[in-house]
């Protein structure tokens, strides 16, 4: 699990890449956490083109993203979801309370 | 009733969590002598994922105890994983399934048994407290051309 982080005119980038499961989850909330505080942004996007495998355990990132957004008033997206990790989104209904590109 | 299995194989490997990962890759290596489409494979490493997990997460909070894989085909191209730890159990079973429900820390989303419902045909979880849990989950993978 690896998180390149891009920041800019309080828009933030998070490049996830590698395997988002339980054993990685703990390293990207941590990572997601500091960007955001350091960051504060207006708009987050959260990029999975280089996840290779994901579970339930990258809900729990995304709506922790979600939360965090919503207390600082700004927005998320969610982009480049490889289709194993649409498969586990839409099985869970996250589709319907994040933005997917 | 048991059914007799065409192939099974057995695992067993503590409770660490970087299993997690060794553990889908077996159980995709498993299915494979199955034909399994690539929509198939994720779905059983995404189901194995969350099984496994559980069990790492619930079944043994504060220790490392062993889980066991068990992999079997069964007659009709049905793929039967069983996932078991000896841990802590389950007080309630029904509600530990509900969506959304979880007594993990900030990095569970309570979706874990939702996916397996929604990635397998069919899901069965026996729990005793303080004895361990058992989930058994089986899939019937769509019949493939013959090359």
């Amino acid at each position: 699990m690896e998180i390149q982080v891009k920041s800019a005119d309080r828009n933030l980038l998070l490049e996830l890449s590698g395997e988002l499961d339980h054993h990685g989850a703990r390293t990207a909330l941590r990572e997601l956490e500091e960007a955001l505080d350091a960051a504060l942004p207006q708009k987050l996007v959260l990029d999975l083109s280089g996840i290779t495998f994901m579970d339930s355990s990258g809900i729990a990132v995304i709506l922790r993203a979600r939360q965090k957004m919503q207390l600082l008033d700004g927005g998320l997206l969610v982009r480049g979801v490889p289709s194993q990790a649409r498969r586990v989104l839409e099985a869970a209904g996250v589709n319907r309370l994040v933005t997917i590109k | 009733m048991r059914t007799k299995a065409v192939n099974e194989a057995v695992l067993t490997f503590p409770s660490q969590s970087r299993n997690e990962s060794f553990a889908r890759s077996a159980a995709a290596c498993f299915a494979a002598q199955m034909d399994p489409t690539l929509n198939e494979l994720e779905d059983i490493k995404t189901t194995i994922s969350e099984a496994v997990t559980n069990a790492i997460v619930h079944g043994y909070p504060d220790a490392i105890g062993d889980v066991v894989l068990k992999m079997r085909v069964l007659p009709g191209n049905v793929l039967e994983l069983t996932v078991k730890d000896h841990g802590r159990g389950i007080p309630d079973v029904d509600r530990a399934r509900q969506p959304m429900f979880t007594t993990g820390g900030e990095e569970r989303s309570g979706m874990g048994f939702t996916i397996m419902e929604s990635f397998m045909d069919n899901v069965t979880v026996r729990s005793a407290v303080n004895k361990g849990t058992t989930v058994v989950m089986r899939k019937k993978l769509a019949p493939r051309m013959k090359k």
